[in-house]
């Protein structure tokens, strides 16, 4: 691929930038219609009750109040995985966390609709709460889902074994095993979810929703008010602020959609903060044991990794999530044995789902840990272990995931390099510490969420006689700059600047399919699409220009709003006059792009988890300051390269590494999604208390990004959003441990276990807080795999 | 019960009847359509809603607007002048400062009121400016330079 590009990898504002700067972007909760009502839930107080009786009576006697709807209104299930379809939008029979919502209600405002929920009596039965993986393991009598899942209260149960590990492990002349927590944490965006909902006399509804996958919505609209997809329209305006978090169709969404038909007027749904909380699907708790062999050089000979997952009231993307816990692990380093289980269970708590780098953080974090134990222990410095087992370009891992480009070790050199790593490890005595890890993330899920043979991003463009092109795609800017990509594609292939052409986007009747904004797919998919559409365009553009100029189509450039002749570059068009000549003579201008994913190459169950068409890789060094007085950890510095394969906007790329980053650190130093036990309530669910990095935590950052030039991105291209989040975690629990010799195995490293595990320490210790235990649980004999040759 | 309020919003004088509990914040977005103050806990936690009232940031969520009457309030909306965009919104749009941009009318307002009483701050002043800010997407860094790009641009402007 050649270097010389006009705007792709230049470091250019974004197109919707000025707007959002100027107050003029309109997110969902910024609309408003003539007539509009407002809605509101009621939720359940209980984390796991039946509901004996619903009385709406009084509510709907109260004055402003035009529509309560409970359970028997929305009977249908649904949800995000078309083997989850466990959720229904209002409660039917019981409840199953604290904040499950109960019945709707739609008035004529807000505060009336709040008065409203209050005057319904709902009376339950209280039922046991199961609260922790280790109860929802044991307990047999009390179930969460009693027709869903894989018996007792688990959800999911994955035993894989790739190779013949027996053999690995006795091939290892050193084996080590850990354990290690990793607690939830919520996505917490800015903009709380909101949607809006109209209703036509002529039958169709239209949903403005902040969500990350409008196709899905409208999937599940079409679903559970039985309407004909034709007659649904969804509306994702930009978002504020997603991380996965506004990934699955909501109770909300459903609700404003049935509340809007049965008072034929508008309404609107907001959550609260509060609500935000309780509706999460964020990080899942995950529990895990990893065990290791190695040569004593440091080559690993096997890996068994286990992983238990506390997936809240839901299945929500959690089949997906139980497997991205194991699923890339290889990715990374060579393993020629490999076994992996998991078991996902229900617990009486709001549902996780994907946070982020769904599923990966959490083994990467596991991981890097226990591969700086093991250097330790074979007396290897971390760099040299990781160097021995690195994987490389074209390979296929030992779970079937076929790499193309790989700037692992280019990234990993890189960091250590640039902050001194080997020379600041190991001072000793000191309080300052560095730690170092690696990770990798996919561009792209292979497979789209429910089984199709359709394209997973297409593209339409337009060209009208002003010269303006119009692109049309179902992708969704979420912050992350889709729009921007969109724009930079087409710019790109036909001469003009990104703010020039002119975006629709994430609107189900006028934009063709874009799955949605997760799984850092949209510039992979949606860039290859738009590519596409663009050159199919520019075809035709040429075609026109050259009856004009007589020069040869593959003569023709077009670049800085020109169509000109590369041996004569005077001989040229400009790009508008070029349009009409091509209008002329073709007739209207129009062309479409469609992306399908490459193959994948397991064929075993659950192989449909981690293909990709391309991996990002990421190395990460952390600096700390540790106060032993106090607990505090202050992080001075990360250095982060990434293999972007080729960057498509500098700025945007930067700005993801360095909001990764940033939310990477909140995972391991304070954000924590907690309950209080038997209750089922969120011990802080308020900006405030719920601890996220301020402008005072937050370090600086030193990016570096290394080009790959990766053969299945869109010029190169690979994913930024989401990889560069999971080195940083194990990075700095990495450097704690180099300057206090404390081994903190479950995250958040809080004051409390800091000074926990020094206490421990100084008392003779081995000055470790983690879990201690794995627990009881019997998988079944795994599925055998033969690795690839 | 509602009362007419008198607001001046960016230099206009608007008139409109609330109820006297309702929020600033609600006003502005709901009675005035103002919707470029955007609001993410309705508590005074975020900071998000942030607008100027006689050029210091305050939380127009804890703000009732019977309390503002006659004076200056400015919003995101009024920042631009004479159709130019602020120098702030230049330059948190050229570096990237805005990702998804929800954070971003409260952190540019506060840092304008930064600007205004200290035109060349440190990097440390920046940071605690905006620590009642909270954004979820950049972690901060490009909005300290952004803030500091349109810091060099005013101070410049003015000699």
């Amino acid at each position: 691929m050649s270097g010389d590009f006009a705007v792709v990898g230049k470091a250019l504002p974004k197109v919707d930038g000025l707007a959002k700067c100027t107050g003029q972007t309109k997110y969902a909760d910024d609309l408003s219609l003539p007539r509009m009502l407002y809605g509101k839930l009621l939720r359940s107080p209980h984390p796991h009750a039946k509901i004996l009786r619903i009385d709406a009576s009084k509510a709907l006697a109260l004055p402003g109040v035009f529509a309560v709807i409970t359970g028997k209104d929305l009977p249908i299930k649904f949800g995000i995985m078309p083997s989850s379809q466990d959720e229904h939008a209002l409660a039917v029979d019981k409840v199953r966390y604290v904040g499950d919502p109960v019945a709707a209600v739609a008035a004529i405002d807000e505060e009336t609709a709040e008065r409203a929920c209050e005057l319904i009596e709902v009376e339950y039965q209280k039922l046991p709460a199961i609260m922790t993986i280790e109860e929802a393991l044991k307990e047999q009598n009390v179930r969460i889902h009693e027709d869903f899942g894989a018996g007792g209260n688990l959800h999911k149960v994955v035993a894989l074994e790739f190779g013949n590990v027996d053999e690995g492990f006795q091939e290892a002349e050193y084996i080590r095993e850990d354990l290690f927590f990793y607690q939830g944490s919520t996505h917490l965006p800015m903009e709380q979810h909101a949607c809006l909902a109209q209703y036509d006399l002529d039958g169709k509804i239209t949903l403005w929703s902040s969500t990350q996958t409008p196709h899905y919505v409208h999937r599940a609209l079409a679903k559970v008010l039985q309407m004909p997809e034709s007659k649904i329209r969804v509306i994702a305006p930009p978002v504020g602020g997603g991380f996965g978090g506004k990934d699955d169709p909501f109770s909300h969404e459903i609700c404003a959609a049935k509340l809007a038909m049965l008072t034929g007027r508008p309404v609107k749904i907001t959550l609260t903060r509060d609500e935000v909380f309780y509706t999460h699907r964020g990080r899942h708790p995950v529990l895990m044991w990893v065990k290791t062999g190695v040569k004593r050089d440091g080559r690993i000979t096997a890996m068994h990794f286990r992983s238990f997952l506390d997936g809240g009231a839901h299945g929500s993307y959690g089949v997906a999530t139980t497997y991205y816990t194991g699923a890339l692990q290889p990715v990374t380093y060579k393993i020629p044995h490999y076994k992996f289980e998991a078991v996902r269970v229900f617990t009486n708590k709001p549902p996780c789902g994907p946070k982020r780098a769904h599923g990966t953080p959490q083994p990467r974090y596991a991981l890097e840990i226990h591969m700086d134990k093991l250097a330790e222990d074979l007396g290897l410095d971390p760099v040299e272990m990781r160097r021995r087992n690195l994987t490389g370009p074209h390979h296929v891992t030992v779970n079937w995931l076929k790499i193309n480009s790989n700037g692992v070790r280019e990234c990993l050199e890189k960091v250590v390099e640039a902050s001194g790593y080997q020379k600041k490890r190991k001072r000793g005595g000191g309080r300052r510490g560095v730690g170092l890890a690696i990770s990798t993330y996919i561009c792209g899920a292979g497979l789209p969420i429910y089984w199709n043979d359709m394209p997973q991003s297409e593209v339409h463009l337009k060209i009208d006689r002003t010269g303006r092109v119009t692109a049309f795609s179902g992708a969704i800017d979420i912050g992350q700059g889709s729009n921007t990509m969109l724009a930079t594609f087409v710019a790109e292939v036909l001469g003009l600047r990104p703010e020039e052409i002119a975006l629709v986007t994430a609107d189900t009747d006028l934009t063709p399919i874009d799955l949605g904004s997760y799984s850092s797919r949209v510039t992979m998919m949606m860039g290859h699409a738009a590519i596409q559409a663009a050159e199919k365009l520019k075809k035709l553009l040429f075609e026109a220009v050259s009856e004009k100029l007589g020069v040869p189509t593959e003569r023709l450039v077009a670049r800085d709003h020109r169509i000109y002749d590369r041996e004569n570059p005077a001989k040229s068009i400009a790009f508008d006059e070029a349009a009409r000549l091509a209008e002329a003579k073709f007739g209207t201008l129009a062309a479409t792009g469609s992306y399908w994913a490459p193959k994948k190459l397991g064929t075993y169950k659950g192989s449909g988890v981690g293909p990709s068409p391309a991996y990002s890789f990421s190395a990460c060094v952390a600096e700390v300051e540790c106060d032993p007085e106090t607990g505090q950890i202050n992080v001075e510095k990360i250095w982060l390269a990434h293999d972007i394969g080729r960057p498509i906007n500098e700025t945007l790329v930067i700005g993801q590494v360095e909001g990764s980053v940033y939310m990477g650190l909140g995972e391991v130093l304070m954000e924590e999604q907690e309950f209080r036990n038997r209750l089922g309530i969120h011990k802080i669910p308020s900006l405030l208390d719920y601890k996220s990095l301020t402008t005072k935590e937050m370090p600086p950052v030193e990016t570096f990004l290394i080009y790959t030039d990766e053969p299945n991105g869109p010029f190169g291209a690979k994913e930024a959003g989401q990889g560069p989040l999971s080195p940083v975690i194990p990075a700095v629990a990495n450097a704690v441990y180099d300057a206090l010799g404390i081994r903190i195995d479950e995250i958040p490293i809080t004051p409390e276990k800091v000074l926990k595990a020094l206490e421990d320490k100084a008392k003779g210790g081995k000055g470790r807080v983690g879990p201690e235990r794995m627990p009881d649980f019997q998988f079944p004999a795994p599925i055998k795999v033969e690795p690839p040759k | 019960m509602k009362r007419l309020v008198e607001l001046k919003i960016n230099g206009e004088l608007y008139q409109v009847a609330v109820p006297v509990h309702k929020t600033l914040l609600e006003v502005l977005r709901e009675d005035l359509h103002l919707t470029g103050t955007k609001h993410g806990c309705e508590v005074g936690e975020c900071g998000t809603c942030t607008v100027l009232i006689d050029g210091q940031p305050v939380l127009s969520c804890l703000t009732l607007p019977v309390e503002v009457e006659g004076r200056a309030i400015t919003t995101i909306e009024g920042l631009a002048e004479n159709g130019q965009p602020h120098p702030l919104q230049r330059a948190f749009t050229q570096l990237g400062a805005a990702q998804c941009g929800y954070c971003t009318p409260g952190m540019i307002l506060t840092a304008k009121a930064l600007l205004d009483q200290n035109p060349s701050p440190s990097r440390e002043e920046i940071v605690e400016a905006l620590s009642g800010n909270l954004c979820r997407c950049t972690g901060y860094l490009k909005i300290f330079e952004a803030v500091e790009m349109a810091a060099k641009e005013l101070t410049h402007k003015s000699l």
